[in-house]
């Protein structure tokens, strides 16, 4: 069978030089990902079943990685306080040592994860490893976190955020990102708590608790 | 101090919050995203190999039907390049694409319009871009469809693309039209795009030079990601 995921050296500097003073070209525009992204995406999911033997980003988890072992769930809520059922939630992040697949990461582990939420609640899981820190860009170590993506019909940009861990209050309390968010009091819907055993992270498009998204 | 990638432009892509496509007005932040400089967390992203790639992958006309069949409707080869803004190209980028039938039906149980399915066609296909940042497929022209927006509002036909770049900042899903479609102008989701030059880069143009003889129609679709700045003044070592 074919791998799903084959994490490969992918060096952005190895594409040919640039011209500095050359052409320039404007980023195409986005468009909602519409109700049958998972037509698209997660076929299998959808019993679109022979095209590809597997649906891509199932399995995080390919091998025996070091770290602890973690489960994610959550849901992407709309304004009215539903849980979205076609949304796409991709998530990407550095393995237990803070280092990323295909920059040295760990063997056996992909490090990116796709969910189509489930059929009747919409709820995402993504079954992987707590995070390492991962430097900023000056150097300076960010708390343990995990990338999110969402898209879904009447999103129009595909949203990124980041989900932080709340019992990591010690690298919390000095990631560059979270102490420059100017309001503090919306800190809180960045932090996944664990109960029952997962890390639940909760999306709220918008609302009281609407999460911070980025433009990044 | 980093090579990160260039800003999004914001006022090129469609806002959150745009009434007439009336889904988003419950599913659009009402607050401003927060900027942010790309770290290696958005730098880097999934990589995916042509060996995971199956034969049919890029051949919406067969790789649903059964043996010996193939999908109904207009074939047609879709080609283009995947660059950056600089104009560089962008190899070994995964597209996966999604569209309806011939008839403008979609494989997919809430889909709620009379047009029949096809059972040979599914309705997805992948490629990956080859080290010129190239990439083709071949599939049946999709027909518009009626959806509930307003009483009476269709989309244009179209191909739905979901592009990985090389970092996940770059991610990207977009939608492919047809030259000369009436259509593309009448509908809310297109017009949620704030400009007319934006949504010319949506069109892909007939390609008469890459066509099949007797066989397909070619369309040209060129897709631009976001770049990464290239400056001696920035170089730094990456997390290796
Ligand atoms: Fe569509």
């Amino acid at each position: 069978m074919a791998a799903p995921l084959t994490p490969s050296m992918g060096n952005p500097l190895s594409n040919p030089p640039s011209n500095p003073l050359g052409e320039r070209f404007k980023e195409s525009p986005s468009q909602t990902a519409g109700p049958y992204v998972h037509i698209g995406c997660t076929p299998n999911f959808l019993g679109i079943e022979g095209v590809y033997p597997e649906d891509l980003g199932t399995r995080m988890i390919t091998g025996n990685p070091d770290g602890e072992r973690i489960t994610i769930k959550g849901r992407v809520i709309d304004g009215a306080g539903n849980a979205l059922k076609d949304a796409l939630i991709e998530v990407w992040q550095a393995d237990a040592a803070g280092k990323f697949a295909g920059r040295g990461g760990a063997e056996g582990f992909a490090g990116w994860g796709r969910s189509p939420g489930d059929m009747t609640t919409g709820e995402f899981t993504f079954e992987t490893v707590k995070p390492g820190r991962v430097p900023a860009p000056d150097g300076r170590p960010q708390a343990p976190h995990v990338t999110f993506w969402i898209v879904a019909r009447g999103i129009n940009l595909g949203l990124h955020t980041r989900m932080y861990f709340a019992d990591e209050e010690a690298a919390n309390a000095e990631d560059p990102i979270l102490t420059r968010i100017e309001h503090q009091s919306r800190v809180p819907t960045l932090l996944a708590k664990k109960e029952g055993g997962a890390y639940r992270f909760d999306i709220h498009l918008q609302g009281e608790n609407e999460t911070i998204f980025f433009d990044i | 101090m980093t090579n990160g990638f260039t800003a999004r432009d914001r006022a090129w892509h469609p806002p959150a919050l745009t009434p007439l496509y009336k889904t988003s007005v419950a599913r659009s932040p009402r607050f401003a995203p927060i900027g942010a400089a790309t770290s290696l967390s958005e730098e880097t992203g999934p990589v995916f190999g042509h060996d995971m790639l199956g034969a049919k992958d890029n051949d919406l006309i067969t790789n649903f039907a059964a043996p010996g069949e193939m999908a109904i409707g207009p074939r047609i080869l879709v080609q283009g390049r995947v660059r950056d803004e600089f104009g560089r190209p962008v190899p070994h980028c995964l597209l996966e694409v999604w569209q309806a039938n011939a008839g403008g039906r979609y494989r997919h149980k809430k889909e709620g319009y009379l047009a029949p399915l096809d059972p040979n066609f599914g309705g997805c296909g992948r490629c990956i871009t080859d080290e010129n940042g190239f990439y083709e497929f071949r599939t049946v022209k999709p027909g518009p469809y009626p959806w509930p927006n307003g009483p009476d509002d269709w989309r244009p036909a179209h191909i739905h693309v979901s592009v990985f770049g090389h970092g996940f900042a770059q991610r990207l899903i977009t939608q492919m039209y047809f030259e000369g479609d009436p259509m593309i102008w009448q509908c809310p989701i297109v017009g949620t795009i704030p400009t007319r030059e934006a949504i010319e880069t949506l069109v892909a143009r007939l390609d008469r030079a890459g066509s099949i003889p007797m066989d397909a129609l070619c369309y040209r679709f060129d897709i631009t990601l976001r770049g990464r700045r290239q400056t001696m003044f920035e170089n730094r070592m990456e997390g290796m």
